[in-house]
């Protein structure tokens, strides 16, 4: 398997790529490119346009201007042919209840012309690595939301795709589901396998993308490494403080200078500087005392509020 | 649940290049959509053949054999179109459960592939377009129609309604009536964004007056002329009159031959155009 390098082939490269349903503008004229075994996220909040992007690299949705080629090829023309090479993870799984999982892998890899003796190999595998073997002959209605999850990203890989995409992959799973399949995803990446990735969760951009892309609104805010983004837009770390709500705008206006930016959310102020617990310092001495405080590092969530004003989860 | 790091799952990997030739979905996508439907149809096989059988039974025991032994008592064994009520019923009975086979398979999963389980959208995530969906859904409601009148013709062959000689003609007569039918619902059902009891609608204002008054159980010219136009319209009627003529001969115009034929396949060639435009318009969402 082909590993990524700065001379990698292009796997996906978007010029003023614009989708727009009547009036609304879902996606408005965004430039990217995505090289072959790169890992490359999509972030940004309900309604940013992610999905629609998603739709038009998974070549299923036409788009409205602006130009795409997605395996050195136009989706417009050439969908299907397209499509044969993808791997789909949807944000709503669209398993078939009524059969069973091993009976799901069977008819998705037929829908490529895949045959059944060497779907009977790969579905052993893909079992093996969704951690479901014991869920074999299991209808997927008895699987919890964790397993029908691994199962559609194992769907999404039977025809060992070029590209796999994958929406909001652990929207709506408890923290153990998700750190599973994070796992499992990780492997993905260390095989070499290309991944785009929408979400809203900023930990799970930072733990599974190279790069990402910021959207907002239809539009990219900033794109980068997670590392190069926080450098970037947001200080080394992050002092939170609260004074209760009604409090927190009166004080904020003594804080000004202190760090090099502030940030005033309802319920806390956000005081971004490299040192948060000398920051603390010089908030006491001018005799203001929060109810509660707490450093940490700066996260994409911050470079999110940086860039739109507004937090990733709303 | 914990994760497992004892063992490393093993992946071979070939790659999506090497491994699918595009070609081969392209060309056999609706082949597989009917598989998948076949396949699930196969989890429900006992109910598809008792609910298959057991209506057009139902019918062809009370009506064709009670109230037929009335019918003969009264008008005598050559009453309608000079043969028995059984014989004359036989057809249109056919027709039904062509009709009904075929229904079933294109309203119900078709709802389940847009909005319940949203199946569709897996499928086109492939290289399965939408008009290979179309026709795989269309493939597996036949190949159901088909089993259906086909037992139905058996046990019609066992009371003596119909002769061997007619099967393949009835078959192919009912299954075009399952075709006309189930293509513009199938196109019906596609517009459909939640079961809000639409079907059941269906069932008692469309299905079953089309069954009642389309010249089923009695001549159509029987009926005030006001509600013959249902019989017109309705591919009951249509199918049961080709039926008729193939199974005892009853005499049939030419042009009249020409509109049933014309009806039945006009309608599955509107209803299919129509569900590969609504079909591609909501996958492309």
């Amino acid at each position: 398997m082909p590993k990524k390098s700065k001379d990698a082939e292009d796997m996906i490269v978007a010029k003023g790529l614009t989708k727009v349903y009547g009036d609304f503008k879902a996606v408005d004229g965004i430039d990217f490119t995505v090289k072959r075994g790169e890992s490359f996220g999509l972030l940004g909040p309900n309604g940013a346009g992610k999905s629609t992007t998603m739709k038009m690299i998974a070549s299923t949705s036409q788009r409205s201007g602006g130009e795409l080629l997605i395996l050195g090829k136009d989706p417009n023309k050439h969908g299907p042919e397209i499509r044969a090479h993808l791997g789909v993870v949807p944000q709503q799984d669209n398993l078939d209840r009524e059969l069973k999982v091993w009976e799901n892998l069977m008819v998705y890899g037929r829908y490529f012309g895949l045959s059944r003796k060497f779907l009977k190999g790969k579905i052993n595998e893909l079992l093996e690595f969704a951690q479901l073997v014991e869920k074999r002959n299991n209808k997927v209605e008895e699987l919890s939301g964790g397993m029908k999850r691994r199962l559609t990203i194992a769907r999404g890989l039977v025809n060992e795709p070029e590209i796999l995409m994958l929406d909001e992959p652990t929207t709506g799973l408890d923290p153990q589901a998700r750190h599973i399949l994070w796992d499992r995803l990780f492997r993905l990446k260390e095989l070499g396998v290309t991944l785009v990735i929408t979400t809203h969760y900023m930990d799970e951009a930072e733990q599974l993308c190279d790069r990402l892309m910021v959207m907002d609104k239809g539009k990219i805010m900033a794109e980068g490494s997670p590392a190069e983004l926080i450098k970037k837009y947001s200080s080394k770390e992050v002092l939170e403080v609260r004074f209760g709500s009604e409090n927190n705008a009166t004080v904020a206006e003594q804080l000004k200078g202190i760090g090099d930016r502030l940030e005033i959310l309802p319920d806390r102020i956000l005081v971004y500087t490299d040192n948060g617990e000398k920051a603390l310092e010089k908030i006491v001495k001018k005799n203001l005392h929060p109810v509660t405080s707490l450093v940490r590092r700066s996260s994409l969530e911050d470079v999110f509020l940086r860039l739109t004003g507004r937090s990733l989860v709303e | 649940m914990s994760l497992d790091t004892s063992t490393e799952p093993k992946m071979t990997w070939t790659g999506a290049k090497t491994l699918v030739d595009p070609q081969v979905a392209i060309k056999r996508g609706a082949l597989y959509v009917a598989e998948n439907r076949i396949m699930n149809m196969l989890k429900w096989w006992k109910s598809v053949i008792a609910f298959g059988l057991g209506n057009p039974t139902l019918y062809l025991l009370s009506i064709g054999i009670g109230i037929g032994a009335l019918v003969d008592n009264s008008v005598g064994s050559n009453g309608i179109d000079g043969v028995s009520y059984l014989t004359f019923l036989a057809p249109a009975l056919l027709v039904t459960a062509g009709i009904q086979g075929a229904l079933d398979e294109v309203t119900w999963p078709t709802l389940e592939g847009f909005t319940w389980e949203r199946t569709f959208f897996a499928m086109n995530s492939t290289s399965i377009t939408a008009r290979q969906i179309v026709n795989g859904v269309m493939l597996a409601a036949m190949a159901r129609c088909v089993l259906q009148i086909f037992l139905y013709e058996l046990c019609l062959l066992a009371f003596g309604a119909i002769s061997w000689q007619s099967i393949p003609g009835l078959l192919l007569v009912s299954a075009s009536a399952g075709f006309g039918f189930s293509a513009v619902m199938l196109a019906f059902a596609a517009n459909i964004k939640d079961d809000d009891g639409i079907f059941a609608i269906v069932g008692r204002f469309v299905v079953t007056p089309m069954f009642m008054f389309s010249g089923t159980f009695y001549p159509i010219t029987s009926l005030p002329i006001y509600l013959q136009w249902i019989g017109w319209i309705s591919p009951q009627w249509h199918g049961t009159n080709l039926g008729r003529s193939l199974s005892y001969g009853m005499p049939v115009e030419n042009w009249l031959f020409i509109l049933h034929w014309s009806l039945l396949l006009g309608m599955g060639a509107i209803g299919l155009l129509l569900a590969y435009r609504i079909f591609e318009k909501r996958l492309a969402k």
